[in-house]
């Protein structure tokens, strides 16, 4: 017998739904809106809708709602469902959810993965679901043998009874447990009866990326399909003014040109034969009216921003006043540059538009946004539209953007024919939505003691949920540009976070940990440097900072622990400490850095994470690790810069990613936790930066205040 | 006319000599597992064996690969369980998994090599291909646990 904790009532119970399916099968799904006639009354059709289908046939299929792109889901997701239907990863397939409200992500408020949102967000609905399903199997098992549920026990698609002889298959029982009503609630495992959550599952998605089988958006491949390409304006925001295509359409393959909302396409029978005809395009483009941006113009424009007034985004105490009554004060100016993402797999998309359909083949993030783009180009109705996901070759954000998918949808829409666009390299770090530039002024005060008394912090970028998100934006506060600064965790008695909006010709969007990688390299770097000026050490600082808040101590005394904080490093090596507080996660990073050629090199990175249950331990230490170098790349490598309107950085020479053997041994430590998942794609990027930046202060006495790091030729370490 | 030995097949093609290997796999013969990541030579997603050696395939003319021998990641192994293979999987190591052609066939022709390579070896052999979601750590660990044989299974 299952032990079982307290019953739960259904979170969404009136949304629960259970069908038949065709064949005779069970089909547990979560439609929009409750049901309310008799269950029998089901479509015998599937519905689209389904989070597990039980087939006559004996095959167990789980539904995918979210984006695999190498967080894991696919197996942390099936997972969840399969803990509590009792069946293991080995008897299941999972499939990819088309679009349909019941799989909205209800964090994000729509269809999408992102924001370290995936495991919190289906915590418990999945699991319930699950619960559900085996709750009727169950059921159907004891009535057929006249026994009392109790004595029947789930496991490995079987329900066996207590007497050990009388067992029935799952899908010996699918298609009587789908004429039963649904629960009024449901009993969810105790943590001690999990056998997957909080286990080591080898990843469901591995074995295809081993063998070249995965198939990734640049992989579809449909009967008459053709290649594109398209050439955009090289000048952000700029429009074509003037065009040649003849030489392009003399290319060998090449089937047409034409001009498209991006640019000018390239459309063949080959990539390689669009590629060409599109180095053969000649293109004359006009300026934006906008202005042509260039970073010191940018740069120039944020500095405004740290003078005169600014929106008020927290503020405890009288930060002001406390500030001018400090016994010892110091002040930064702290400037974050654009970053790229740099997906793997370039931009991509692949459409099939019809009269009557419209058939996109997508690694995206947004299938609702997806949708909502075919449906806005070509005016069908959602149900003549299907977005099928692939797997992603990389997202962190970027492929929530839909301009990929539009690109696709508007090709084949003109040619009537299967139309693959593929990016560049170039076109995706040329045309990317970055992470903004920001800049911060900071102001900070320690009474006699050496004690912070006081924190000023002005944010100064431009809005990123203007336009992605414009309501979640309050009081002129876009909480994106915020997150990080406006909830320290430190007690320090007087705090003003100001953020001032100032936006610019670039294009901004979400990336790897949103605001916080900004914000936490900013405030843990200035905590140091306020450490420096108490004499204080940066560990000890905080942890009288954080007397109060026993969760943060605990990842803080973990990681110093792990990394022997206490213990001097070798000579010409220093630790740098960060702390950071997101998505419901904390995690304490140190790095351990020298100098090698006036280069800074990091050895080791020591993380002590507390993120809540844990679901598949060894894929939250891969998202760490990745988040890791995924962040070292922008704190040690390079950033994007524009210069006459256009981005400089066309490929990974001059926007080189961190290599192999630059790699630190990166070690990540759980502190245990049972409270519910917290995210952890973004958080280990937003905390490595301050990591390396005070290692880097500790090392040459001389604070880090921008990004990437370039140390002044021939520095000393002191 | 072309000929090349693809994974152990002959394969005729008349094609551009010019066009680069990479899309002559990919749009023509089928072959997607070797990715497109740049085309310039700077990432390593495109990696395949050129007689046995480490050559990035949207750098090969179809011409430079007359009368050889081309093995890509799915000729890499039969059935899948190339060593390197087993290795990958029992590490973990892909994540979005785009790269992963390239470091598995850059580690299989750095074992051709040297069975038993060094860590400045696995260094050498590895720095040109680029992973943006950080599977280096978990990459190394592969290796050595597919060239030291008490480990690969454990
Ligand atoms: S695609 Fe060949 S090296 Fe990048
Ligand atoms: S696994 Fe994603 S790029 Fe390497």
């Amino acid at each position: 017998m299952v032990e079982t904790t307290d019953a739960c009532r259904l979170t969404r119970r009136t949304l629960l739904k259970i069908g038949a399916l065709a064949g005779g099968g069970l089909l547990l799904g979560l439609p929009l809106h409750a049901r309310t006639e008799p269950p029998d009354a089901a479509p015998a059709e599937l519905a689209p809708n389904a989070w597990i289908r039980i087939q006559g046939d004996g095959r167990i299929r789980l539904v995918l709602a979210r984006s695999e792109m190498g967080q894991g889901v696919m197996t942390a997701l099936p997972m969840l469902l399969a803990e509590e239907l009792e069946v293991g990863l080995d008897q299941i397939e999972v499939e990819s959810a088309p679009v349909d409200p019941a799989y909205i992500n209800q964090l994000l408020g729509e269809q999408a993965t992102g924001d370290s949102t995936s495991v919190r967000e289906a915590w418990t609905g999945l699991r319930e679901a699950g619960a559900v399903a085996r709750t009727l199997l169950i059921k159907v098992a004891a009535t057929t043998w006249g026994v009392p549920e109790a004595e029947c026990q789930a496991r490995r698609a079987r329900v066996q009874h207590a007497d050990g002889v009388r067992s029935l298959t799952y899908a010996e029982l699918a298609a009587d447990a789908a004429r039963l009503p649904v629960p009024d609630q449901v009993t969810l495992k105790s943590p001690a009866d999990w056998t997957l959550i909080g286990t080591r599952q080898r990843r469901l998605d591995t074995p295809g990326k081993v063998t070249g089988g995965a198939r990734f958006g640049l992989d579809v491949r449909l009967p008459g399909m053709l290649y594109a390409t398209i050439q955009p304006c090289p000048v952000l925001g700029g429009s074509v003014r003037n065009w040649r295509g003849d030489a392009a359409r003399q290319t060998p393959g090449v089937v047409a040109v034409l001009p498209v909302r991006r640019g000018i396409a390239v459309v063949a029978e080959t990539t390689w034969a669009a590629l060409r005809g599109r180095e053969r395009l000649e293109l004359d483009c006009r300026s934006p009216a906008s202005g042509i941006a260039d970073t010191d113009r940018i740069r120039d424009r944020l500095r405004i921003g740290l003078t005169g007034r600014g929106t008020l985004a927290h503020r405890a105490g009288d930060a002001t006043t406390a500030l001018e009554t400090a016994a010892q004060r110091i002040e930064a100016l702290y400037e974050v540059p654009l970053q790229a993402h740099a997906c793997m797999e370039p931009m991509n998309c692949t459409a099939d538009v019809g009269p009557d359909h419209c058939a996109i083949h997508a690694p995206t993030q947004s299938q609702q946004g997806a949708l909502a783009t075919a449906r806005r180009l070509t005016g069908l109705p959602a149900e003549r539209i299907s977005v099928q996901t692939t797997l992603l070759g990389g997202g962190f954000g970027r492929r929530r953007e839909q301009d990929f998918v539009a690109d696709a949808v508007e090709l084949s829409g003109y040619l009537r024919r299967p139309v693959q666009v593929i990016w560049t390299r170039a076109d995706d770090l040329r045309h990317d939505y970055y992470r903004p530039m920001t800049l911060h002024r900071l102001h900070g005060g320690l009474d006699d003691q050496g004690h912070p008394v006081a924190w000023l912090h002005r944010i100064v970028g431009p809005s990123v949920l203007a336009r992605l998100n414009p309501s979640a934006i309050h009081d002129g506060i876009d909480p994106s540009l915020v997150a990080g600064a406006v909830d320290l965790a430190y007690a320090i008695p007087h705090l003003r976070v100001e953020y001032r909006r100032a936006d610019t010709p670039v294009p901004a969007g979400l990336w790897r940990g949103g605001g916080h990688t900004q914000n936490a390299y900013v405030t843990e770097c200035f905590l140091d440097e306020l450490a420096h000026l108490a004499g204080q050490d940066p560990l000890h600082l905080r942890r009288r900072l954080l007397a109060a808040s026993p969760r943060h101590l605990r990842v803080l005394d973990l990681a110093a622990d792990r990394a022997g904080w206490t213990t001097p490093p070798p000579a010409g090596v220093a630790r740098g400490l960060a702390l950071v507080e997101a998505f419901g996660s904390l995690i304490a990073e140190i790095a351990e850095v020298t100098l090698s050629d006036n280069q800074v090199r990091v050895l080791r990175v020591v993380c002590a994470l507390d993120c809540g249950q844990i679901v598949n331990p060894d894929t939250v230490r891969a998202q760490i690790e990745g988040g890791v170098v995924f962040g070292l790349t922008a704190t040690l490598k390079g950033a994007i810069t524009l210069a006459d309107g256009q981005v400089e950085q066309g490929g990974f020479d001059t926007f080189p990613l961190l290599r192999f053997d630059e790699m630190p041994a990166v070690e990540v430590h759980f502190v245990p936790s049972e409270s519910a998942p917290g995210g952890v794609s973004g958080i280990g990027t937003a905390a490595i930066a301050p990591a390396v930046a005070n290692a880097v202060f500790a090392l040459t006495g001389q604070p880090v205040r921008t990004l990437p790091i370039r140390l002044a030729s021939g520095v000393a370490v002191s | 006319m072309i000929s090349v030995t693809l994974n152990g097949e002959l394969h005729e093609l008349e094609l551009d000599p010019d066009t680069p290997l990479l899309w002559v796999l990919r749009d023509h013969l089928g072959l997607t597992g070797t990715r497109y990541g740049c085309g310039e030579g700077e990432c390593g997603a495109c990696l395949v064996h050129l007689d046995g050696a480490p050559v990035k395939s949207c750098q090969t003319p179809l011409a430079a690969a007359a009368d050889r021998t081309v093995t890509t990641i799915e000729g890499l192994s039969p059935d899948g369980r190339h060593p390197l293979q087993l290795a990958w999987i029992l590490e973990d190591v892909p994540q979005c998994g785009y790269c992963q052609s390239g470091q598995l066939m850059a580690a299989a022709a750095l074992l051709n090599e040297s069975p038993r390579p060094t860590d400045a070896q696995i260094d050498a052999a590895m720095s040109g291909i680029l992973c943006r979601c950080g599977t280096y750590q978990r990459i190394r660990r592969a290796i050595q646990r597919a060239t030291n044989p008490e480990a690969r299974n454990g």
